[in-house]
């Protein structure tokens, strides 16, 4: 048995994703992603599961596992109780790891780590209306515009307490609370992963 | 007789004394609905619940972009639950559904490896000093909604009922992927035959509309929308449910998940902008809303301190058919009665 096989049933949610694929299709048949990009779910289970080095290191090289939307379907739908967006996150986990993105991946994680990451790291949450910025968001239509330039007069209208003290949506939060995150980061591997994609 | 499959998963909701933590996007779009429910709670059904000031996100949408690491994760998930312990709280309500996704699996996980549950007391211990208990009860707030939704009627000035025609309105119900498709047991209801959401509708009077995507997701799609060059993913969802509820000319659409709630209102903006096509006859689309604001409305709550006027489909048609009074004067006016701007209008969703 090769190691890339063996290091993807190291993790600690492999035993759960990958029990035994029959290869149904049915997670592909209802695979939103599926629906969209040349993707399916059904061929990564069984390229797993087969065990071929050479095929789990294509696989691992590919773009196609970065098709997942992550709604999960598939782990309701499968009837051996597989999940193919579990075995995604694990492939994609190691992809990083191993240095296996290509130049459009690689780009793109930096530039969530450098948006949504930091976000996390310095208001506490991945999402925060500040950092929604109506001109990159033009799907959100006129009224996000609306909302952002006056929401200093709306945010407590709807009962949110907006960068102030105390609880609250869009509260400010604590230096304490942050530093506690910044720690959990640097003892859990989330800082050097976080580092590692804005270098790239 | 008709089988109630729905019937056959239930689970257990804790009656009181409420642990709550709020949601990255819901607090960035939806805060109204996040007031209303402790409204709902404290004010309604005089409930205790704790809102946590020293909380913060799962880093779940991180966690599924794939740039936050699981042990990360989990450890952020432990230090939410160590806040709960700290305040003398065992029952956990996560606002968001995708953090109600995460909460179960780390339980699961933690239940399944205690091994690494001890990993993850650790790993807290030694970046914070902490402690933390797994919570006794994990429900969403649309659970609690659901568990008291008769109660709640007994409070409720308005009906799901058209008082034109006096038939019960035709609702699309959309629950969010993270609620049950990851944990089927934990919802109820199952992933299949969710009831989370029709239970309300049905017992406030409406008639819960079944069309062929309703399972189908938003199309959220984590990495997919926060890339610009991915949202086509997005909206190509969104698109493929509004075709498939369309014929059935549903009054409105209710979820109760954060993304699915802002993208199903806002797609049907971008695809009025791009093709010039509305999912109503009549070119205003169909209003979306969080199930704290459907029931807030039934209550007799200001739609304009619900948040109805930062949806971009407009929800005065909806409150008419329904009889709900409001003041159109006080849309777009901020706190304590300041004028503001009026917003641009879109080109083609009428408002």
């Amino acid at each position: 048995m090769g190691n890339l096989y063996n290091l993807l049933m190291q993790d600690s949610r492999a035993s759960e994703a990958l029990k035994a694929c029959m290869n149904c299709g049915i997670c592909t048949a209802i695979c939103p992603a599926a629906e969209f990009f040349d993707y399916d779910p059904r061929q990564i289970c069984d390229t797993v599961q087969r065990k071929d080095e050479n095929a789990i290191e294509a696989l691992l090289r590919s773009e196609t596992i970065w098709s997942c939307g992550q709604c999960l379907s598939c782990k309701a739908r499968c009837p051996r109780g597989n999940a193919p967006g579990e075995i995604i996150l694990i492939l994609r986990k190691h992809a990083q790891a191993l240095g296996y993105l290509n130049d459009h991946i690689r780009e793109q994680q930096r530039r969530m780590a450098s948006a949504q990451g930091r976000n996390i790291l310095e208001t506490g949450y991945c999402v925060h209306p500040d950092l929604v910025n109506p001109a990159q968001h033009p799907e959100q239509g006129p009224i996000w515009e609306w909302y952002v330039n006056n929401i200093m007069d709306v945010a407590p209208k709807l009962g949110a307490n907006y960068h102030g003290e105390g609880p609250g949506a869009l509260r400010e939060i604590h230096q304490k609370n942050l530093e506690e995150i910044r720690r959990i980061y640097e003892v859990t591997g989330g800082m050097d992963l976080h580092q590692k994609l804005l270098e790239e | 007789m008709t089988k109630r499959f729905w019937n056959e998963y239930q689970k257990e909701i804790a009656d009181d004394h409420f642990f709550y933590e709020r949601s990255c996007i819901r607090q960035t779009f939806f805060p109204g609905s996040e007031a209303a429910f402790l409204r709902i709670m404290r004010d309604v059904l005089h409930k205790d619940i704790y809102d946590e000031e020293n909380a913060h996100t799962c880093t779940g949408i991180g966690y599924h972009s794939d740039f936050v690491p699981l042990e990360t994760t989990m450890t952020v998930v432990a230090r939410l639950f160590s806040l709960m312990k700290e305040k003398g709280y065992t029952n956990y309500v996560p606002s968001c559904v995708t953090s109600f996704g995460i909460f179960s699996e780390m339980i699961d996980m933690w239940q399944h490896d205690p091994e690494l549950l001890e990993k993850t007391r650790e790993n807290l211990r030694k970046a914070t000093g902490r402690e933390f208990e797994m919570p006794t009860n994990l429900a969403h707030p649309s659970d609690i909604i659901y568990k008291f939704r008769e109660e709640l009627k007994q409070h409720m000035k308005y009906q799901l009922v058209n008082r034109f025609t006096g038939k019960p309105l035709r609702v699309v119900e959309h629950v969010g992927c993270h609620y049950a498709k990851i944990f089927p047991e934990r919802g109820i209801g199952n992933a299949e035959f969710p009831y989370v959401l029709a239970g309300m509708i049905e017992s406030w009077g409406g008639e819960v509309v079944d069309y062929p995507e309703r399972r189908h997701c938003c199309g959220f799609g984590f990495r997919h929308y926060l890339l610009q060059e991915n949202r086509g993913y997005s909206v190509a969802n969104s698109k493929k449910k509004f075709e498939s509820m369309e014929p059935y000319e549903p009054d409105f659409i209710v979820s109760n998940c954060p993304g699915c709630s802002m993208f199903m209102d806002k797609w049907q903006y971008t695809i009025a902008e791009m093709e010039n096509k509305t999912y109503d006859r009549d070119g205003y689309g169909i209003p979306v809303l969080t199930y704290e604001e459907m029931a807030g409305l039934l209550l007799g709550f200001d739609p304009w301190e619900l948040g109805l006027q930062i949806h971009q489909v407009q929800s005065e048609k909806l409150m008419d058919k329904i009889g709900i009074k409001y003041d159109p004067d006080a849309k777009y006016r901020g706190v304590n009665g300041k004028i503001l701007p009026q917003p641009e209008k879109p080109h083609v969703l009428k408002q």
